[in-house]
């Protein structure tokens, strides 16, 4: 039996509001990390604070919500939270290594060069890319 | 075989049953599911990952939830404090001892949902990894972090 949001008993109504305010306030302040920091590989780590424990804090208040309002276990919002962090790294990758090929190949900026000290041992042309 | 990855397997019906209710007919539809996703996974041919001492699993779960709480904090200070430079971001290679694939994927899964760290790009050749740290204060720290925190365990459960 759904009830209405203002029948919830306090202690679940102020789990449900923290746990909110905690996801939708970090969430923010990676936005506003996304805008401010002034380099991409600093940028970059802005949205993880979403990606993370914002969803996590979203997921915790809707799991408790609904769990309490339908007066049974809700817990399917789980697989957000773990197909959020398996797939963020995939296209923080694909970011991050096409920003990294740019600064090198333009040579802008102190980014690292590729370490290729086996490549030079080995004689292996500079053209091979990892995870092959 | 009949069932090539039971654990996936028996992951997709749990999908299955939570998205769509548990009732006798889902379960029979997801286990079907199931089974096929299965045996279409196994025509693509990915390395098995081997599970050895699987009961630490928990343990690094209830690590990597304690640091990402951790990061989560510290990065959230910095960026509000963003204006006054107090953070000091680097970039940080290490060299890394595991080779399985597997392994490598959750320690990847691990660094970048903790933020303050993000993985960049993994070296096959010289298996060394490159990572952006936001705030490097400490390098060794750092480098301790992952080698001793992270690698070691994740090298005992995919033994």
């Amino acid at each position: 039996m759904m009830q209405a949001a203002a029948d919830m008993p306090v202690w679940a109504a102020i789990a449900v509001a923290f746990f909110l305010l905690v996801g939708s306030g970090l969430a923010l302040i990676g936005a506003i990390g996304f805008l401010r920091l002034p380099t991409f590989y600093e940028r970059i780590h802005a949205p993880t604070l979403g990606t993370s424990w914002g969803i996590g804090g979203v997921m915790l208040a809707s799991m408790i919500f609904f769990t309490v309002s339908s007066g049974r276990l809700v817990f399917h919002e789980i697989l957000i939270g773990i197909f959020v962090t398996v797939t963020t790294p995939i296209t923080f990758m694909l970011l991050a290594r096409a920003a990294l090929h740019r600064d090198r190949a333009e040579g802008n900026g102190n980014v690292p060069d590729k370490q290729n000290k086996s490549q030079i041992a080995k004689g292996v042309s500079d053209e091979s890319e990892s995870w092959n | 075989m009949m069932l090539p990855y039971p654990l996936l397997t028996l992951s997709l019906v749990l999908m299955w049953l939570l998205l769509n209710g548990f009732t006798p007919g889902h379960l029979v539809l997801g286990i079907l599911v199931a089974v096929f996703a299965s045996w279409a996974m196994a025509s693509l041919r990915p390395d098995k990952p081997r599970l050895g001492k699987w009961y630490l699993l928990p343990k690094l779960f209830r690590i990597v939830l304690y640091d990402i709480v951790k990061s989560n904090i510290a990065v959230a200070l910095i960026i509000l404090k963003a204006g006054r430079r107090s953070h000091n971001p680097g970039f940080l290679t290490v060299e890394l001892d595991i080779e399985n694939h597997t392994a490598i994927a959750v320690l990847a899964v691990v660094l970048t949902s903790t933020p303050g760290s993000a993985w960049l790009e993994y070296d096959s050749n010289d298996k060394t990894v490159l990572l952006h740290i936001l705030d490097l204060g400490n390098e060794a720290e750092w480098h301790d972090t992952i080698k001793n925190r992270y690698e070691k365990l994740l090298m005992e459960i995919f033994a």
